[in-house]
């Protein structure tokens, strides 16, 4: 595995620390038996994985710690992370009965994640078949979810499946894009290492990004599986947009994460209003910034972070500007930034500049956050994978592309959701691969 | 304001409530018998008295079941471990200061005439308002020809009894060892010995568990276990039948004292209702201490006042007529199980239930149309289930997809497709799903008239015979 150091830096662990702590083992045991085992959970049909929840639960009632966890990884062998970064309010928990009966839901996630810290600590693998028991060569492009999901299943039942990363360390999002009080580091890189450690190949600092890369991948692998995630964070388009002090939200979460970035002050703009805007604002107050403005073109009603992210974010003591749109970015004093703002208004489905409500923000870091750009440089090369709107097209069921040798899954073809949905993604291409295999086989 | 005053129980015993402590830890001394009067108990039974034993560590272990701790209790504790002379000097002080409470001196001694004469007589100098013969200890005082020794046979039982009767002034119980296949053969011979009183049941022999890292059984003994006697909740439907069997049959039936997982008014309420006059309580107070018998006066008090009821007497062994063998039973009953839609939280228990623990008739069709008839009509609940997870499922993380998620539920709080359905065609009216369903009246029993008259299978089978006689089977 890479070499790449992550932070262990004290200053950043003390003020990211995990806003979920673990459950105690007698905490797990009592949320455990609160659970219905309800037949044909809702909670299993919402999770885009379709984790056996109550299935995971009662083993952590009866005290199969073991069993539990090879139940979740089974289901999604990204079961550590997403038991910390999932949505749960709208997947699992969001459709617990319990809310019609006693309004708390399980904290299912919370459980799972019980199960998984034991099973990590046991310092086991999950079960797989014997290596290369099938005749199967897969290349999976990106080495976030998506392609770990999909490189594990393959692996799981024999084939051999190889990892391209053009990083330095494996994870995707989960090792460089969320923030630190939801997934460590360390955890994403301690769940990579379970799934290598299956007997995956990872090669890292691999760009594929030209025609003949592309070629040599499909000469040496039977399949190609595109888990590229999407690009880099787009940019604002507004004048002095690249001046020092203006880093983009996963720059900002990164550099943290990462050791390059310890301390914020003043005050920090940040633009957009999704999830990942929501981290970087955050992120910005835990480093120290003073004043941190959420500034988004549209109202509270139409973000799109979640809800419980949007109430987290005001009791870390962020602000929101509704309605007010960035103009451009000018110098200000001692390497301040003076940010010129105009409000807006809806006007036949755009959006209007109201005369005379220029205002100046004086910052001290403008982070953008309104969403990734696509990987066009790769997308373009692709040979008859269509490509719509930025997004490859494939198959939601079984990630089936274009071209029958490629499969993607994940941000690149969904356009951006969540850890879970790449996982569910890279597993039916893993899946559909191996169907296709059997079938030119018979 | 309804009087929960016992009166002349087993002929002579009155107290100021049925509730009593039983024989064990808790009347293990004055002082705590003090303490638990103090508390509201209207009396109690002293830790057996008789020659002093020497007791192990450890000695009691439990039954948990789903984070609910002692829902099963059991012991290897002997009898008092105490001098006779200590505990009935303490008894006198206590009867001194307490005259109006109820302290019954639990006896056990070898069993020959003179040990059992002389232990009476010393009790009841020492003021004891009755006796209790221990005949139901079932371990290690057993062992030496004591406790259940005699409780199992029931001409040692008689015999001992009629020794206590020629010494005894005050009434005389005998508690009865439900290790034993029909409790009645020892209450009869108690009956026959000339017992004023019965109580029951004394614990039941148990293995209450295995430690799975040393294979060692609890309760451990440094390295072994020994077979313990089985108490608390559990026990209790245990008790209530065998208090039944005891109150429905006129050679057994005396006054009794009911006990067997005693631990709320609730619990009294049903004893008394099978013909108990009082109950004796141990497992709950060695859980929550004396403190929980406040409740159990309150909680008696409200429901005879909700129910018109002014002393005990007006409602002891109202259930007993209750009770009837199988074969009086109404053959012709009818009963299906009725969904609360408006109720229903969707975990679709009673479905699975059904079909895999009763009658394959609670369907989850509401969508896709009410079937009625047998099981081959149906899809088996594994395919649904199957079905769930090859579906495709999305995270909603734009807002109109979140809106969407939450949108076209139906007309009930759960979504249509989770309610189960009842075809009452094939509803036997076996009960299971309204027991598993976590919803108080979710689920309810409804009656459907047959337009037919009672008939039991007594009557049925006579009448049959008359008609038919059952031809052999074909080979």
């Amino acid at each position: 595995m890479s070499t790449a150091t992550i932070s262990g830096d004290p200053h950043i662990q003390a003020r990211f620390g995990e806003l979920k702590p673990p459950l105690t083992a007698q905490a797990a045991a009592i949320e455990a038996d609160r659970c219905l085992h309800c037949f044909d959970a809702p909670c299993t049909a919402s999770c885009p994985t379709h984790i056996d929840v109550p299935g995971f639960i009662k083993r952590i009632a009866s005290g199969n710690l073991r069993g539990s966890a090879l139940r979740i990884l089974d289901a999604n062998i990204l079961g550590a992370s997403c038991a910390r970064v999932c949505p749960v309010d709208v997947l699992c928990e969001g459709s617990c009965v319990m809310h019609r009966y006693n309004r708390k839901p399980i904290q299912i996630a919370l459980l799972q994640r019980h199960a998984m810290d034991a099973f990590y600590a046991s310092g086991e693998v999950p079960p797989a078949a014997p290596a290369a028991s099938r005749a199967l060569r897969v290349a999976c492009i990106g080495g976030g979810p998506a392609s770990l999901a999909c490189a594990a299943e393959l692996r799981r039942q024999g084939a051999q499946a190889t990892i391209l990363e053009r990083r330095a360390l494996p994870g995707g999002l989960n090792t460089y894009g969320v923030a630190e009080y939801k997934l460590r580091t360390a955890d994403s890189l301690r769940e990579v290492e379970m799934i290598r450690r299956m007997g995956i190949d990872f090669r890292f600092g691999v760009n594929v990004d030209s025609a003949s890369a592309l070629e040599a991948l499909e000469a040496e692998f039977d399949y190609i599986f595109l888990g590229l995630g999407l690009g880099a964070m787009q940019r604002l388009g507004i004048p002095g947009e690249d001046s020092d002090g203006v880093m983009n939200a996963l720059e900002l979460i990164a550099a943290y994460k990462h050791g390059h970035l310890r301390e914020a002050h003043g005050t920090v703009v940040v633009v957009g209003a999704g999830n990942t805007a929501i981290d970087a604002a955050n992120a910005a107050r835990r480093l120290g910034a003073s004043t941190v403005y959420l500034l988004y073109r549209r109202s509270e009603n139409d973000m799109s972070a979640f809800d419980f992210e949007y109430e987290h974010a005001k009791q870390e003591g962020v602000q929101f500007l509704w309605h007010r749109q960035p103009v451009a970015v000018r110098p200000g004093e001692r390497h301040r930034l003076l940010l010129d703002t105009v409000q807006v208004r809806p006007a036949e489905g755009k959006l209007a500049p109201i005369p005379d409500s220029q205002y100046t923000i004086d910052c001290d870091m403008l982070v953008p956050a309104i969403g990734q750009s696509p990987l066009t440089r790769l997308i373009q090369e692709l040979r008859h994978v269509e490509v719509r709107d930025g997004r490859i097209v494939a198959d939601l069921a079984t990630g089936r592309t274009g071209n029958p040798r490629y499969f993607a899954a994940g941000d690149c073809v969904n356009g951006g959701r969540e850890v879970v949905d790449a996982v569910a993604g890279g597993k039916r291409a893993a899946l559909a691969i191996l169907k296709t295999t059997e079938a030119a086989n018979a | 304001m309804p009087d929960l005053s016992v009166r002349n129980f087993a002929g002579a015993i009155n107290a100021p409530n049925p509730f009593w402590l039983a024989s064990g830890p808790p009347t293990n001394t004055g002082e705590m018998i003090m303490r638990a009067f103090d508390a509201g108990w209207g009396g109690a039974v002293w830790k057996t008295i008789g020659e002093p034993v020497v007791n192990t560590a450890s000695r009691y272990s439990s039954v948990d079941w789903q984070g609910q701790r002692i829902v099963g209790f059991s012991n290897i504790e002997l009898i008092s471990d105490r001098t006779v002379e200590v505990n009935l000097a303490e008894m006198a002080e206590v009867k001194k200061r307490y005259p109006k409470h109820v302290v019954i001196a639990s006896l056990m001694v070898a069993s020959n005439r003179e040990a059992w004469h002389e232990i009476v007589a010393r009790a009841e100098d020492a003021g004891a308002d009755g006796l209790e013969l221990n005949f139901g200890c079932p371990h290690g005082m057993s062992e030496r020809g004591m406790g259940s020794a005699v409780g199992q046979v029931p001409e040692y039982a008689e015999m001992i009894t009629a020794w206590v009767k020629e010494k005894a002034r005050t009434p005389v119980l005998v508690k009865l060892t439900p290790n034993i296949s029909d409790i009645r053969t020892v209450a009869r011979a108690a009956k026959r010995g000339g017992a004023d009183g019965l109580s029951a049941i004394n614990t039941i022999n148990s293995i209450t568990g295995i430690d799975l890292d040393t294979f060692i059984p609890r309760p451990n003994v440094d390295g072994k276990s020994s077979h313990s006697g089985y108490c608390g909740p559990a026990v209790k439907p245990i008790a209530l039948n065998m208090v039944q069997q005891i109150m429905s049959d006129p050679e057994s039936a005396l006054p009794l004292a009911g006990i067997g997982g005693i631990g709320a008014w609730r619990d009294v309420a049903e004893f008394m209702l099978l013909g108990c006059g009082a109950v004796q309580v141990c497992t709950a107070v060695m859980h929550y201490g004396y403190r929980i018998v406040e409740d159990m006066a309150e909680g008696l008090d409200n429901w005879m006042r909700a129910k018109g009821f002014s002393q005990l007497e007006d409602f002891r062994g109202l259930s007993l007529k209750r009770v009837t063998e199988w074969k009086h039973l109404n053959l012709n009953y009818k009963i299906v199980a009725h969904i609360d839609e408006q109720k229903c939280i969707g975990c679709d228990l009673c479905h699975i239930a059904c079909w895999d623990g009763a009658h394959q008739c609670i369907h989850l069709d509401r969508i896709s149309g009410p079937v009625d008839g047998p099981v081959e009509r149906h899809p088996i609940p594994a395919e649904r289930e199957a079905r769930s997870r090859a579906s495709i499922a999305e995270t909603p993380v734009t807002r109109k997809e979140r809106a969407a998620a939450a949108d076209g539920q139906g007309p009930y709080p759960t979504p249509l497709g989770r309610i189960p359905r009842v075809d009452e065609t094939e509803c036997v009216g076996c009960n299971l799903c309204s027991l598993v369903c976590p919803v108080d009246n979710c689920i309810t029993m409804v009656r459907v008239d047959q337009g037919v008259a009672p008939e039991t299978w007594d009557q049925r089978t006579h009448s049959a015979a008359c008609i038919t006689q059952p031809q052999p089977q074909a080979r």
